[in-house]
């Protein structure tokens, strides 16, 4: 293996060495290591290429907040784009490759950008590539969308699965660092449900940086912790589980990474996890700042703390010799580990002119100080390999130049508040440590209107050990007793306090850097975006954090900004000439880190995702050959083919037939909603347009339904079937709809009025027997009395038949003479076979929902969701007569007395006959000759239903036409989209005049 | 200044240190012919129009945040006007072709791409509303077309045309409809009406409305007191509140709608796809993150996050009308509030105090509107009366039920 591969190394298993390839090339890794940490071992510094001017890029980071080491991970099904290579785990097989680069990584064509960089300033766009029109959108967008973009586009099918659970706990405790473990510890001894996550695969975040804890190392104290927390029984503990998001009401979002690490094994790939916590602790640490000096993009520059996690976590020098440039004390714990490993540090640089203890401490183990001092530049082709050294507060004058193949840099850090603040939780900029820390007196409000999160450690600016511990600790108690528990007396975790020497903020390195080094000092490595961008959106007025955001893309890249915001805000502010605070920061939003849409959308895919509902005669029609029509969630038949047979002479035969003989028609996803009470009469009294009371139990009447605003949302047979009971049938996509509808007033309007209401659709199976034999057929059967005296037309009555118990209505939708025979929705594959042997020999056929829809097209009875779209009122279809003029109100009632709805020239319910027998098309107008003020043809009506009657052997239609039932007769025509006429006479919408039913 | 590729090179030249502002810092006078309030796009337009169109320059726009912080700066930026009701097909149609030329009128590239926009039927009824949607779009001289699946698996190959649940029967095609960069657009019409004298004043927000005999005076705000001849109120889903000040109610519901983008990849799908059936929309915007939206919150507020079940539904929907997206991940999401009227369809009109106007209602889809919206308002403003355009979308109309229902058609209306 490779030569940066050193001693040591706390997370990976020297036993266990994987393989896996780059771009192609082979290489080797151990167990525990991490894409990142094993490319950085194979000495693979440049892995990718920037968004805009396609430079060079390194890994920066070792965690979620990287920007640059993004890869193609996979293949095939289980191809990934933009993998951060930082936070994902090696496994043997693995296949990366770089992104964003053509034709290869190493020569990038894209790379010409860079070259022009100068004329490619923020928002360069927006002033050019205006002219000639065309060229937008046949040149320039197709250019910069090709050299825009990341990752590839997947190209197969998810082969993972994905799955949510739900839980409630007390306490969701966030980061698995000491300060968490020590909140969920407090929070879970007293007795409350602890859920504790964390999003890598290792407790104890940055436990190499604290001191002894309880006298113990701090990696025992947290081995002992965790093993403590595993043994409690309302604790549980998850690693690979990143908190996403925090919503109203405690609501939260994590997702766990099952099979991420090790893609061949069981299960699902990811698990969602939707908590209701009581109360939330974050621990989610700090993110440390790079600093902003000339060059700092080049590979081979890096996050101090990156550095040194790669040393001690995974035994990885990425350099041989590392200048540290800091303004702070952390920077040294890089150079003393580095210093550990017999690796050189030429020179650390520190932007305080008096650094105290730590430089002291530092001279003592024989390294180099250089206070006031921070680099003018660094340069190298494709890596770093020269640092130049100059004054702080200069304006770059270089004092020096070191060889060096790496620079660790510790610009302080930035507290990971993104939990508190995406439910409403404010920050403060604390100016000692140049931090925003989240802003106690100002947290997220839970249900309860108290303070739902709280952020502990690291999160809270809280940086040293023991603070960590016992802000940890104490919030630990505070979430358990808010959620009702009372911890017992007893003290937490103790370490020594560190004395450190105050951070010395540096925005601009040097701080009088004049613009063209500005130029070169990048702020937001993914998306390109420089210090002198930040600068020319505030001199041009885009000076709103937003704006500056917006026009320079700063913080919208993959990271969202976890690295470049502060800085960039700072730049701003003093580009502003106001202080850091005036200019406030971006929103938060969720997700704290990208999360798989698989893991968003969980189980319900392909068959799963929104069921279909199958009748219990389902199967039966799919044996018959059923063409099937989606209907809300239903599937219904449209038709039953023969063999031979196109779908449109299915429909016309299942006509004919029933006409002449007799048809089956499974209705039983016709909405059955239960309506029983006291006021049961009286609530239907004010649904529906029609008077309800007056109906006799045994009876059955046609009701219509209106919205508020007085249009027709529902029409359907309503049964009596006691004093206090009625069953509302309503239209199959109308069933949930209208029962929602019906409990929205129920609860909101008349919530003390005595009715219930139960949608009941699927406990009956629902056949209608239709056509001239009907009656034959049921006789056939055998049972209970159906003759015209026992059960006339709009009557219903319970008995046997067939030696099923059934409930028969007399109604019909077809003008036949119609019995809808509802049985228990068990016996109605049964029912459904024995009406089809007992009416064979009467030519019984079933017929689908077109034949249902033509044959009452025939008769004119209208359709909802046809002859209505929510605009059309009961008056205007001819319908006044299911109107009661006897009743005080009804919903609606008021609405259609408006102006408009009085309107004589309204659109109302005609038929229509084309003069040459053709379908008039679907959706068709009926023009006026004269064009309105806005220069559209005028029009007088359109077309609601059409189609071909087998019965009559012609085109029939209905439609609304302005004060239609006035002009019988009239001839209108009715323009194509392709340009083609029809024309057809204005005729009463009932075709079919010989009565049946 | 112009801007230009040749500006640009002159001022690469001179290290980018003399580009003037876009717009300028302004303070506001004492007076003004005419005061829009709310720096969005359609307050924007409103007073780019004003000047433009009607020589009316005396004006101040007044934002409370930043300009275009609202919906504009929020929205998913689809551009099409395939709608069913003339008065909306004439006044998005206006709106869409002023797009086709806005970055040279603005010389601003907003970024006009006319890539095409797509709405699927996966419904027997989808496909006859698509169908009349069609025909009462060629009487309006909008173009557009219903196509086959086939021709929608051409037009966006990432497509699945057979999926278990809801199978793709066809599609209403407007070629001529796409997408545009919503801050561009702000920002355009923001540096134009500063470059015709106009003051954009931010971080100012109006907190009452002075009237006498009925008649507007002018306005509070929390940069001290304004007066004007007359006022505009363009604020979107804060329409109520201001409406409460001038001593009216709107017939208005805010509530928020929530969109998402994934991490960006390079191109894969050329056209904008809206499935109404599911309540999902996608495009891939030029960066390369593939832009989300879908339906709104079932519930009335002002918080502009909304919650997450919504995005679990929009992203299963489209999830299975894309499988691909399945391993892409969400990297951001966010709400705004919209303005939702009961016809779906906006305001523009006068109001009962004079020489207040009022636009608004634009819901979850007047990012396209924005040109002819302005247009329209202006030409009000000026005249003190609406014009063809708006003349239907006065606050009449609900008291009448003259509604113009555009959720007939389609449930979404983006
Ligand atoms: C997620 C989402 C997706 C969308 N997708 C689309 C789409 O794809 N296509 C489409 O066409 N439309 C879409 N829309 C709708 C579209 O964004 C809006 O209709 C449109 O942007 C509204 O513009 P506006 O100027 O009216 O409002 P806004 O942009 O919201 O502007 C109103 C302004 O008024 C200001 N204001 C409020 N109160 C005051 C006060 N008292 N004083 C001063 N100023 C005040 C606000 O701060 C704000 O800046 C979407 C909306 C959302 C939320």
């Amino acid at each position: 293996m490779s030569a940066r591969r050193i001693d040591g190394g706390r997370l990976i298993d020297r036993t266990k060495p994987l393989r896996f390839t780059f771009n192609g090339r082979k290489m080797e890794g151990f167990q525990g290591d991490t894409l990142a940490s094993a490319l950085l071992a194979n000495g693979q510094m440049l892995v990718g290429r920037s968004f805009k001017y396609h430079r060079p890029r390194g890994i920066v980071t070792a965690g979620p907040e990287e920007p640059n080491a993004l890869v193609n991970l996979g293949k095939d099904k289980r191809f990934e784009p933009n993998a951060r290579a930082t936070t994902t785990e090696l496994f043997d097989g693995l296949e990366a490759r770089s992104q964003n680069h053509w034709p290869s990584l190493e020569r990038d064509i894209g790379v010409l950008n860079d070259r022009f960089a100068r004329f490619l300033p923020a928002g360069f766009y927006y002033k050019t590539f205006i002219h000639p029109r065309p060229f937008w959108k046949h040149v320039f967008e197709p250019f910069i969308r090709q050299s825009a973009g990341l990752g590839q586009a997947p190209r197969h099918r998810d082969g993972d699965t994905y799955e949510h659970v739900n839980v409630t706990v007390d306490v969701l405790v966030s980061g698995g660092g000491i300060s968490g473990l020590a909140a969920a510890l407090a929070a879970g001894k007293a007795g409350a449900r602890v859920l504790l996550v964390e999003q890598s695969a290792h407790w104890g975040g940055r436990l190499d940086d604290a001191p002894d804890i309880d006298g113990q190392p701090a990696e025992t104290w947290v081995a002992e912790t965790v093993a403590a927390l595993t043994n409690l029984e309302n604790v549980t503990v998850k690693l690979r589980t990143t908190h996403s998001g925090v919503y109203d009401h405690g609501y939260c979002l994590a997702v766990e990474r099952l099979t991420d690490h090790d893609p061949l094994g069981p299960g699902p790939r990811q698990r969602l996890w939707k908590v209701r916590a009581g109360r939330i602790v974050a621990a989610t640490g700090a993110i440390e700042r790079p600093l902003s000096f000339a060059g700092n993009d080049l590979p081979g520059v890096m996050l101090a703390a990156a550095v040194r996690d790669y040393l001690t976590g995974y035994g990885v020098a990425p350099g041989r010799r590392t200048v540290v440039v800091t303004n702070n004390d952390d920077g040294y714990r890089t150079a003393f580990a580095l210093k550990d490993q017999g690796l050189e540090v030429p020179l650390i640089l520190d932007a305080r002119s008096d650094p105290g203890p730590v430089a002291e401490a530092a001279r003592e183990l024989g390294l180099k100080v250089a206070p006031g001092k921070g680099l003018a530049g660094v340069s190298g082709k494709g890596r770093v390999e020269k640092a130049a050294v100059a004054a702080i507060d200069g304006s770059g004058a270089v004092l020096d130049e070191l060889a060096c193949d790496c620079i660790a840099m510790a610009g302080g850090w930035s507290p990971a508040v993104h939990l508190w603040s995406h439910a409403g939780g404010k920050l403060h900029w604390d100016e000692t440590d140049a931090m925003f820390v989240p802003d106690p007196d100002k947290p997220p409000l839970g249900a309860d209107g108290k303070a739902m999160v709280r952020c502990v450690g690291a999160a809270a600016g809280e940086l040293g050990a023991a603070e960590a511990l016992e802000t940890g600790w104490a919030a630990g108690l505070w979430a358990a007793t808010e959620t009702g528990h009372k911890p017992k007396r007893g003290a937490g975790p103790k370490a020594e306090p560190d004395e450190e020497t105050p951070i010395a903020p540096v925005w601009v390195m040097p701080r009088g850097a004049d613009p063209e080094k500005r130029a070169k000092m990048w702020l937001d490595y993914q998306n390109d975006v420089k210090v002198s961008d930040v600068e020319l959106a505030q001199r041009e007025g885009y000076e709103s954090v937003e704006h500056t955001k917006r026009y320079t893309t700063l913080g919208m890249a993959t990271d969202q900004g976890k690295l470049s915001n502060i800085n960039g805000l700072a730049v701003l502010a003093d580009a502003r000439g106001e202080p850091i605070p005036a200019v406030g920061t971006t929103t938060f939003r969720p997700p704290y880190t990208p999360l798989t849409m698989g893991a968003i959308a969980g189980e319900a895919r392909g068959d799963l995702f929104q069921p279909i509902r199958r009748t219990p005669m389902h199967e039966h029609h799919e044996r018959m050959g059923a063409h099937w029509e989606p209907v809300g969630h239903w599937r219904r038949p449209y038709a039953f083919p023969r063999s031979g047979e196109s779908v449109e002479e299915a429909v016309n035969r299942e006509i004919v037939n029933t006409r002449q003989n007799v048809g089956l028609l499974d209705a039983s996803t016709l909405g059955k909603i239960l309506v029983k009470g006291p006021d049961a009469a009286r609530f239907l009294d004010m649904l529906y347009t029609g008077m309800m009371s007056s109906l006799k139990p045994g009876r059955c009447r046609y009701g219509l339904m209106c919205s508020e605003n007085g249009f027709l949302i529902d029409d359907g047979v309503v049964a009596r079937i006691d004093e206090d009971t009625f069953l509302c049938h309503t239209t199959t996509g109308g069933a949930d709809r209208i029962h929602a509808h019906m409990e929205e007033w129920l609860q909101t309007e008349w919530w003390d009025w005595q009715v219930h209401t139960l949608n009941i659709t699927e406990a009956w199976a629902q056949i209608g027997v239709v056509g001239p034999k009907a009656r034959d057929l049921l006789e056939a059967l055998g049972g209970m009395d159906l003759s015209e005296e026992a059960l006339p037309f709009m009557s219903w009555a319970d008995g046997e038949i067939g030696g099923f118990k059934a409930r028969i209505y007399r109604i019909s939708f077809s003008g036949e003479l119609s019995y809808e025979i509802a049985v228990d929705a068990g016996h109605g594959a049964a029912l459904w076979e024995a009406c089809l042997d007992a009416g064979e020999s009467l030519g019984v056929m079933p017929y689908g929902t077109e034949a249902l829809h033509v044959m009452r097209a025939e008769k004119g009875f209208i359709m909802i969701g046809d002859e209505t779209d929510g605009t059309v009122i009961p008056q205007d279809l001819g319908l006044s007569w299911a109107i009661s003029k006897k009743k005080d109100d009804y919903l609606g009632k008021r609405a259609q007395d408006r102006l408009f709805m009085t309107d004589p020239n309204r659109w109302k319910l005609v038929g229509l006959e084309t003069l040459d027998g053709s379908v008039l098309p679907e959706g068709a107008y009926a023009v006026d000759d004269s064009k309105n003020a806005n220069g559209q043809r005028e029009t007088q009506g359109r077309v609601t239903s059409t189609y071909y009657s087998p019965s009559l052997k012609r085109g029939i239609a209905m439609g609304l036409v302005r004060h239609g039932p006035d002009r019988m007769g009239e001839v209108l025509t009715f323009p194509g989209v392709d340009g083609t006429e029809t024309k057809a006479r204005i005729v009463e919408p009932v075709f079919l005049k010989e009565a049946g039913a | 200044m112009r801007y230009s590729a040749f500006q640009i090179v002159r001022q690469a030249l001179r290290g980018h240190q003399g580009w003037p502002r876009a717009w300028g810092e302004a303070t506001a006078k004492p007076r003004y012919d005419a005061i829009v309030i709310g720096a969005g796009g359609h307050g924007l337009a409103t007073a780019y129009y004003l000047g433009r169109n009607h020589g009316v320059r005396n004006v101040a726009i007044l934002e409370k945040g930043w300009l275009g912080g609202g919906n504009t700066g929020r929205n998913t930026t689809i551009i099409r006007s395939n709608y069913l009701q003339d008065p909306s097909a004439a006044i998005y149609e206006k709106s869409r072709s002023l797009y086709e030329t806005l970055s040279q009128e603005l010389n601003y590239n907003i970024m006009f791409s006319p890539r095409g926009v797509m709405m699927l039927a996966q419904t027997e009824h989808e496909v006859r509303g698509y169908r009349r949607t069609a025909h009462a779009n060629a009487l309006q001289e909008v173009q557009t077309e219903f196509i086959t699946p086939e021709r929608v698996k051409e037009l966006c190959p990432i497509i699945e045309t057979r999926g278990p649940r809801y199978p793709v029967l066809g599609a209403l095609w407007q070629a001529r409809g796409g997408t545009a960069r919503h801050d561009a657009v702000a920002w355009g019409y923001a540096r134009g009406c500063a470059e015709m004298g106009m003051d954009v004043i931010q971080q100012c927000e109006v907190t009452g409305i002075r009237s006498a005999n009925g008649k507007v005076k002018g306005v509070t705000t929390t940069k001290g007191e304004i007066d004007c001849d007359k006022l505009a109120i363009v604020v979107a889903g804060h329409s109520g509140v201001l409406a409460e000040m001038a001593g009216f109610r709107l017939p208005i519901e805010s509530l928020a709608l929530q969109a998402l983008v994934s991490e960006p990849i390079k191109p894969c799908m050329d056209v904008v796809v809206m499935a109404n059936t599911v309540h999902g929309y996608m495009s891939q915007s030029d960066k390369g993150e593939m832009v989300i939206g879908g339906g709104a919150d079932g519930y009335n507020n002002y918080t502009q996050r909304g919650s997450f079940h919504h995005i679990e539904e929009t992203v299963r929907a489209l999830i299975e009308t894309f499988p691909m997206i399945s391993r892409l991940k969400m990297l951001r999401m966010w709400g705004g509030i919209v303005d939702m009227t009961g016809d779906r369809s906006p305001i523009i009109s006068k109001t009962p105090m004079e020489n207040v106007f009022i636009n608004c209602g634009w819901g979850t889809g007047g990012f396209k509107a924005i040109p002819g919206s302005g247009w329209a308002t202006a030409e009000m403003v000026a005249k003190g009366a609406p014009g063809a355009l708006a003349a239907e979308f006065g606050l009449d109309r609900f008291r009448e039920g003259r509604f113009i229902d555009e959720s007939v058609a389609a449930g979404v209306a983006h």
